[in-house]
């Protein structure tokens, strides 16, 4: 038979196929890449301090994966890779802990803590944590299973006021949307979002926010590919720099 | 079978890619834990109003979309193309630019909403029917486009014969194009419930995220998913298992006809 | 049965209009007398004038079709004949021109009346049945019954009337898609006389029956338009159709009219090239005596008999060109009909050459046609003016019965 297997065209079709689908796995350079899996409110400070760091070490390709901590969480537990995660909060390093994901003991390197945010001018008059609670203020918070809701949940018990909000988002830039486009009267956000936002919002802070204060850790991770150099990694981030770097972006001291 | 074979694998490469993920996905659910998240009461309350918001989001989306596919289909303006592709747009936007796109205009300080709230006391953002309407905003173009095209392709002969018949426009309509259009009606709308079951970005730009009154199953299903993915991955078989009875139990009904 | 219903027997004893009333007016230009114009409203029937340009392709055409009578809309593909159908039905509107029909003006483009398709009273028979799918035939028929407005059961039962009377009355309860070609076409016809129009436009009514189908709904139609008392615009590529059904032939071409006038005269003696290509088929009217068609003038010809024929009624015998022989002398002893005539012309025609042959009788079978082969035209040494037999088989002759005109 002189023709052509009729298996032949659809064979080829796979082969091309796959090949496509693979080659974004192409070769990298003799230089280090380390590979940093921060929290999507860190993502700011962190892209200074990479610019920094990458000054020190000019051998060194930093690359950001910013996301909500508990994916980066869940995809560090389906074995993605990285060097170092940086999270929001306890919970989610406690959870990659767990899954014997890291390489060292988790150390704060943050903190940060809730504010009010109003629409400019403050068009709703609020000026305590318990006016929110008046109905025809609309409030935005974050949702009780993120975070920054946790955070909100906690104040709400340690003042005894009992928020009604209109919405809980999923995201607490959301929450500081809602207010900028002032679909909100209020929010409650982080202190470093508040400052993100400039002029497009005030910030009214409130006495029980200081008994709140979100935890921010970092760790080395197991699966790291240049465990020394995410080590330096960390220290930076915990040292005079990136301390300095953090509190420009609102972050407070551990 | 006439299928040839150089169709039939890239349509099995095409099932695959469909069908694998989703298995997968199951297949991580601890089966111990599911009977527990599925009928959790943050699952069962999303579930509840997702159901009634994207019915109702089917049913608007009938009212207002099926008059517009008939003129789209039956009548000749300058511009038609272009307002033809302007009913694409929501397919094209990501959901969260027509979330925002919807904010600007029906927002408390929109262009229209803060008229209606200023005159009205009307506020739309933070309520179900915001939810209702954020589905629409998706999900119509499918019932449009479909409809549309069944429309086109009916042609206007039989219309034609309905008028020589002394049938005016109206009677025509009635007794003849919607008739004849009930099967391509039946998968738009079952295509349409789809898509508002499963909206998420427009719903949570626009509408919020409350449960009861705003969180849809997907915004529950996201909401979870920042602190326990695998509960999230449950809940969002509720919403699988939703969507095969529709399509197993009413498309066939809708789509094979009467033939 | 509803006293609404215009069914066929109600037709009175006058019977179609007589053609040669109309001869006065075959060939005289329209506007003489503008629609909406005073007097002109005595006219019955239809009177239309339209001019509609459409790109390239204007149509400019003026007829007048009283009631009873079949008009033929004859021409090749683009000539027109649709346009024409889409403007008296008023899915199109001509630039200028009008349309009346008895005392109803549907279209006057100086008045800008111009009065939509569902008010106009304009009964449609096209190419393919069209019958609506999700309806049973009966349903079909009793739509424009309904439509004006006639409760369900009494639009039914006249429907069911008008199935029984294009012989469809054992259909009713079936489905569009379980019918043949045939049938469906019967069951359309029965929808489209049901809703009473004051115009029946038949469009190619045939061209889409196998040729089984095809001789049975022609002579379907033949027995129902010649009972009926409503103008009728037959539109077909088909002479025989025109031959069977019309009263009156018009020829379009590109847009114009080339000629108009009886079927008879129009098809037999073609005044203009066009119209002989058009016919392309040897006619020859007379009355019918069994198998055999008898001329005016008391030759008999001799053929098959396509659709019943009643004695003494107007018949056709219908051949065509191919079927000629042509002989010096009277052919003996065979079963042909042979037709004395002086050729008049001969043009060449693909492979062959055409002969047009005058008869002696200047009336009805004025001009016929021969097609033959060069080798026989050379061997038969023939010229203009030569006195020939042409012959023709009776296998070859189909008779058919005509319309009145």
């Amino acid at each position: 038979m002189n023709r052509t297997p009729r298996g032949t065209a659809p064979t080829a079709v796979l082969v091309v196929l796959l090949s496509l689908l693979s080659g974004c796995g192409a070769a990298s350079s003799d230089r280090n890449t380390l590979t940093v899996l921060a929290a999507a409110s860190l993502t700011e400070p962190f892209r200074d301090i990479g610019d920094e760091f990458s000054k020190r070490e000019p051998d060194v390709d930093i690359r950001f994966n910013f996301q909500g901590s508990s994916l980066l969480a869940e995809q560090i537990r389906q074995g993605s890779g990285g060097d170092v995660f940086a999270s929001a909060n306890t919970d989610m390093m406690a959870k990659v802990r767990r899954a014997d994901a890291l390489a060292g003991e988790p150390q704060t390197f943050a903190t940060n803590q809730l504010t009010i945010v109003v629409p400019p001018g403050n068009p709703a008059g609020v000026e305590s944590l318990a006016d929110l609670t008046d109905p025809d203020t609309s409030l935005v918070v974050c949702a009780p299973r993120v975070p920054c809701g946790s955070a909100t949940e906690r104040v709400e018990s340690a003042s005894g006021v009992r928020l009604n909000p209109v919405s809980e988002e999923s995201d607490v830039k959301d929450v500081l949307h809602k207010v900028v486009a002032g679909e909100a009267d209020a929010g409650l956000v982080y202190v470093t979002d508040a400052g993100s936002a400039g002029d497009e919002v005030e910030a009214i802070d409130f006495p029980t926010s200081d008994e709140v204060i979100n935890e921010y850790p970092i760790a080395r991770l197991a699966a790291a590919e240049h465990p020394e150099l995410a080590g330096r990694f960390v220290e930076f981030v915990r040292g005079e720099r990136g301390q300095r770097i953090l509190g420009e972006y609102g972050f407070g001291a551990p | 079978m006439g299928v040839p074979l150089p169709l039939r694998l890239p349509a099995l490469l095409a099932l695959a890619l469909i069908v694998l993920p989703v298995l997968g996905l199951f297949a991580r659910i601890d089966p111990g834990r599911l009977p527990a998240l599925l009928t959790s009461p943050t699952a069962l309350t999303a579930l509840e109003l997702s159901v009634r918001t994207a019915l109702a989001a089917t049913v608007l989306a009938l009212l207002l979309g099926g008059p517009l596919a008939v003129v789209l289909a039956r009548s000749r303006f300058p511009g038609l193309r272009f307002v033809r592709g302007c009913v694409l747009l929501p397919l094209v936007l990501p959901p969260v630019v027509g979330g925002l796109a919807l904010l600007y205009l029906l927002g408390r300080t929109g262009s229209l909403g803060g008229p209606l709230r200023d005159w009205f006391g009307l506020t739309l953002p933070y309520t179900t029917t915001a939810v209702v309407l954020a589905q629409t905003f998706v999900a119509m173009p499918f019932l449009v486009v479909s409809l549309e095209g069944a429309l086109r392709a009916a042609g206007t002969e039989y219309e034609r014969v309905s008028a020589t018949l002394g049938a005016g426009p109206w009677l025509t309509f009635r007794r003849v194009t919607l008739p004849m259009l009930l099967p391509p009606l039946g998968s738009g709308l079952v295509l349409t419930f789809a898509r508002a079951l499963g909206e998420f970005g427009a719903t949570i730009t626009f509408a919020g995220s409350l449960r009861g009154t705003t969180r849809t199953l997907p915004l529950a299903i996201y909401t979870e998913a920042q602190a326990d993915v695998e509960a999230a991955v449950a809940m969002s078989l509720l919403l699988v298992v939703i969507a095969l009875l529709v399509i197993l139990v009413a498309r066939p009904k809708a789509v094979e006809g009467r033939a | 049965m509803p006293d609404r219903i215009d069914g066929p027997d109600r037709t009175d004893g006058s019977g179609p209009t007589d053609g040669s009333e109309l001869a006065g007016y075959a060939t005289v230009p329209y506007p003489a007398n503008p629609p909406g114009g005073g007097e002109a409203r005595e006219e019955s029937g239809l009177v239309a004038e339209v001019r509609l340009r459409r790109g390239d392709f204007t149509l400019e055409l003026a007829c007048r079709v009283p009631p009873g009578e079949v008009l033929a809309v004859l021409g090749p593909n683009g000539a027109g004949k649709s346009t024409l159908l889409t403007a008296l039905t008023g899915s199109v509107r001509p630039e200028h021109g009008g349309i009346r029909l008895a005392d109803h003006t549907w279209l006057d483009t100086r008045r800008r009346i111009d009065v939509p398709t569902h008010r106009r009273g304009v009964g449609l028979l096209a190419q393919r049945a069209m019958l609506f799918p999700h309806l049973t035939a009966l349903d079909n028929v009793a739509f424009g019954i309904r439509a004006s407005g006639v409760r369900r059961k009494p639009a039914r039962r006249a429907a069911l009337e008008w199935l029984r009377r294009t012989e469809t009355g054992d259909l009713g309860d079936r489905e569009p898609s379980e019918l043949s070609g045939g049938q469906a076409q019967r069951v359309a016809l029965a929808r489209a006389l049901a809703a009473e129009p004051e115009l029946l436009l038949l469009d190619e009514p045939l061209s889409a029956l196998d040729v089984a189908a095809a001789p049975a709904m022609r002579g379907l139609l033949h027995r129902v338009l010649g009972q009926q008392r409503r103008p009728c615009v037959l539109v077909t590529h088909d002479v025989l159709d025109a031959v069977v059904l019309a009263d009156r032939v018009l020829v379009l071409d590109r847009g114009a009219v080339v000629e108009q006038g009886s079927t008879h005269r129009v098809l037999s003696r073609p005044r203009t090239a066009f119209t002989a290509r058009i016919a392309g088929l040897n006619l020859i009217t007379g009355t019918a005596t069994g198998e055999t068609v008898r001329t005016p003038r008391g030759r008999a010809l001799h053929g098959s008999v396509v659709e019943p024929t009643t004695p003494g009624e107007p018949a056709a015998a219908v051949f065509p060109p191919t079927a000629v022989a042509v002989h010096p002398h009277a052919p003996e002893g065979s079963p042909r009909n042979a037709i004395p005539v002086r050729v008049v012309g001969m043009e060449p025609r693909g492979d062959a050459i055409r002969l047009r042959g005058e008869t002696d009788s200047p009336d009805s079978e004025a001009a016929l046609a021969a097609d033959i082969t060069p080798a026989a035209v050379a061997e038969l040494g023939l010229r203009i003016g030569d006195e020939v037999f042409f012959a023709v088989k009776a296998t070859e002759v189909a008779i058919h019965p005509v319309s009145g005109g």
